[in-house]
């Protein structure tokens, strides 16, 4: 077996008080949380010693499942991918999300990888994060010092960078339905249809006014969010505000496009260079407005 | 493996069901599931193909779902049941998803094969009582990365095991080529007994 695994320690918590004792020790000796370790195991496997500890979350019985109260589905810290895209209630209610949850790698990387350790993993290129980001979830984290809710939005500040504090761990993710009429919409773009690392991967949200339903006035509603498209994924805000000006014209749509310019800082990468990404980033955002109003094709 | 220095033991005592047999390993905590099977448990029918989750060519059943077992630390297996390709045929012959795989060139230089074999059964359970549709193989072996059949021998190897009432013997005309018909003319066949929907 490889030399770096045969020396790592690995710790079971009684309970969700004895893991957040383990995480408030000082920094040499923390533990970094694993989960379904699909991929901590990755970096392991290709050499990485910089973790020598790890807290292994599968006994914390808390952080499993997933509820809805409310308007509101909860999704434990521990809950997979699989349990995600089989949830009937999101399957109805959050669309976009069993979408992202299917395409996250094959069968057996959604058989064990958690939404929560997609965000922690805090990759630009994280299926899930878009999603997240475009149905404005709310991230719970514990610590000794007690709990609080971070809006997705604040949760990524920089390349690979969280906003949680070292202590903390994340216990849920909360995410409101959208308010009925709201068109949501997913799309991965990767080198082959599964089992890939994005390229461009897109969320979108819309919601019209007055009018009939969806194809109707200006929308009160519009969020676009990104990931592979800059340091952390993010929402498109300028594109946003030129569809809220107004109601849907295909001037409108392109006028959205070209803002995303200011929007999007793509990198060229092994998987795809800028200018693809930015013409790919377009075309995902064409088919989005297509999809939520005939309007958005008219001139 | 302890390490008197820290005081820290480095060693876990991990118990598991494989294959149906109880076994208890003593192994460092973060060893791989891959690794326990094939050298603490000589179980080496998975295999190592990519280390990182692409290939599915370790893939092993985990209390019932296939997983990575690259992927999966030995101590995260404690209690689990697990079953390997050696644990999905009878006690003689094959089972008959493995004989549809013969029957049909699904396994040609078998590196893939058991990881094939392992997410298939978990496919079969998922739609049991009836037969997946060609694109609902495909979707459950995206994890499974064959470079020899070009997949097409395997769908209709997995179809055919989910329909016919016995994959015996190759069905006539069913040498390279012919794969499509003879899969899902033989897909439809009705099992006496079973509901099909």
């Amino acid at each position: 077996m490889r030399a770096a695994l045969s020396q790592v320690e690995v710790v079971r918590p009684r309970g969700l008080d004895h893991a957040l004792d383990l995480l408030s020790e000082p920094a040499d000796r923390r533990p970094t949380p694993l989960a379904g370790g699909t991929d901590l195991f990755v970096y392991l496997n290709a050499g990485d010693e910089s973790r020598g500890r790890f807290l292994d979350l599968s006994p914390l019985r808390g952080l499993r499942g997933i509820r809805v109260v409310g308007g509101t589905v909860t999704i434990g810290a521990l809950a997979t991918f699989r349990e995600i895209r089989e949830h009937a209630v999101i399957r109805r209610r959050l669309p976009a999300l069993s979408a992202a949850a299917a395409e996250v790698g094959g069968w057996q990387i959604q058989n064990r990888a958690t939404l929560a350790g997609n965000i922690a993993n805090a990759s630009p290129a994280g299926d899930s994060l878009p999603v997240l980001l475009a149905l404005d979830a709310v991230v719970r984290v514990a610590s000794k010092r007690g709990v609080r809710d971070l809006p997705i939005h604040r949760v990524f500040t920089g390349y690979r960078k969280l906003a949680f504090d070292p202590d903390e761990l994340i216990v849920s993710i909360a995410i409101p339905f959208p308010s009925a009429g709201t068109v949501t919409f997913f799309r991965k773009v990767g080198t082959r249809r599964a089992q890939s690392i994005s390229k461009v991967v897109f969320c979108g949200s819309i919601a019209f006014g007055r009018g009939r339903g969806r194809s109707g006035g200006t929308p009160h509603h519009v969020q676009l969010a990104y990931g592979s498209m800059a340091a952390v994924p993010l929402r498109a805000e300028a594109a946003e505000g030129v569809l809220l000006e107004g109601p849907p014209s295909a001037e409108r749509a392109r006028a959205a496009r070209l803002a995303l310019a200011e929007d999007l800082t793509p990198i060229d990468d092994v998987r795809s260079d800028r200018d693809y990404r930015m013409d790919v980033a377009g075309n995902v955002l064409d088919q989005f407005l297509r999809n939520a109003s005939p309007g958005y094709t008219r001139s | 493996m302890s390490d008197p220095g820290s005081g820290v033991n480095k060693v876990a005592t991990v118990s598991l069901t494989v294959n149906g047999r109880r076994r208890r390993v003593r192994v460092p905590p973060m060893k791989r599931l891959l690794d326990v099977l094939r050298e603490d448990l000589a179980l080496p029918g998975s295999k190592e193909g990519c280390g990182e989750g692409e290939c599915g060519a370790c893939s092993v059943l985990m209390d019932g779902v296939s997983v990575n077992s690259c992927l999966i630390a030995a101590s995260q297996a404690e209690g689990a049941r697990i079953v390997t390709v050696e644990g999905l045929a009878p006690a003689r012959g094959v089972s008959r998803l493995q004989q549809a795989f013969i029957d049909f060139g699904g396994a040609q230089c078998g590196i893939c094969t058991p990881g094939m074999l392992i997410t298939a059964t978990e496919l079969l359970r998922r739609t049991r009582g009836r037969v997946p549709s060609d694109a609902e193989v495909r979707e459950a072996l995206v994890g499974n990365l064959c470079r020899c059949t070009g997949y097409q021998k395997i769908v209709d190897a997995v179809r055919a095991a989910a329909g016919a009432g016995r994959a015996t013997k190759r069905p006539a005309g069913a040498k390279r080529g012919a794969k499509r018909a003879s899969g899902a003319g033989r897909s439809k066949t009705r099992r006496p007994g079973r509901k099909a929907k």
